[in-house]
């Protein structure tokens, strides 16, 4: 579909507010969990990527207009979830000594996101 | 980094959310820019695999250049908020990478969706590394800052 200045705008923003969850979130459980781990990432990967499977569904089922898809999938958890830090983590996990939990976080986190997105396009069959 | 402390809960600034809320618009406006060039008509999401990539790279140049500078500064946090968390976080994403994966395998090409899935990680993985090894020897040419 065609992208409207207004809609380009709506979805950057959104992807702001992303960001601000994806931040406050991380460092909420990063303060509870602590930092041996990626947990806040990780949770943030894995339920972004659920919700935009979900979202993909309704889209699929005529159930959601593309605008909101564009706004709330492309904008929103694409601001909150993030590849790059994810990346950072498992190659700071490796330079750490520590290539189990390197391994687990690169390849947990690509498989649990890609089940979550799967198990969010099934619910969405429900509706 | 702050340590583990228990029940402590942290306090947001409203300037960090704010740097991070202008950084993560930014990223994703270039996100949203560079996606509309996919070629139409391929089923592989070329843009979004390439921002990714070359995400990775920026941001392991940019972590490992600003704590080569030494112990973390207001400026250097305030950088790392509004070009780290911010613009690349919002550029970034896995959202999308996860779902395309899911459903290029959920529509028969599980070869393809798996393939771009492992090899966006592993990729990202070599680009990360390289960032860091560039923001690692800017330290010995930027030491006398």
């Amino acid at each position: 579909m065609a992208i409207t200045p207004t809609l380009f705008l709506t979805i950057a923003l959104c992807g702001g507010l992303g960001a601000v969850l994806r931040f406050t979130v991380d460092t909420l459980l990063t303060a509870r969990f602590g930092s041996r781990m990626p947990w806040g990432t990780i949770v943030i990967n894995l339920s972004g990527s659920f919700v935009l499977g979900l979202l993909t569904g309704l889209l699929t089922h005529s159930l959601l207009p593309e605008p909101w898809l564009l706004a709330v999938g492309t904008g929103l958890l694409g601001g909150y979830t993030t590849f790059s830090t994810a990346s950072f983590d498992t190659l700071r996990l490796l330079r750490e000594g520590r290539t189990v939990a390197s391994l687990a976080n690169a390849f947990g986190t690509l498989f649990g996101a890609i089940l979550a997105a799967y198990l969010g396009f099934l619910l969405a069959t429900l509706f | 980094m702050s340590t583990n402390s228990g029940a402590h809960i942290p306090k947001f600034r409203r300037v960090d959310l704010a740097l991070v809320f202008v950084g993560g618009t930014l990223g994703t406006a270039s996100r949203l820019a560079l996606s509309l060039l996919q070629p139409q008509g391929l089923n592989l999401p070329v843009m979004v695999l390439l921002v990714n990539v070359v995400g990775a790279f920026a941001l392991g140049w940019l972590l490992t250049s600003l704590s080569a500078r030494g112990p973390e500064t207001s400026a250097r946090r305030r950088i790392r908020l509004l070009v780290g968390a911010g613009f690349m976080g919002g550029f970034t994403t896995y959202s999308a990478l996860a779902t395309d994966s899911m459903l290029l395998t959920n529509d028969g090409s599980v070869l393809l969706g798996l393939g771009y899935g492992l090899g966006t990680v592993l990729v990202g993985a070599l680009a990360t590394w390289c960032g860091m090894l560039v923001g690692t020897k800017r330290r010995t040419s930027a030491k006398g800052n």
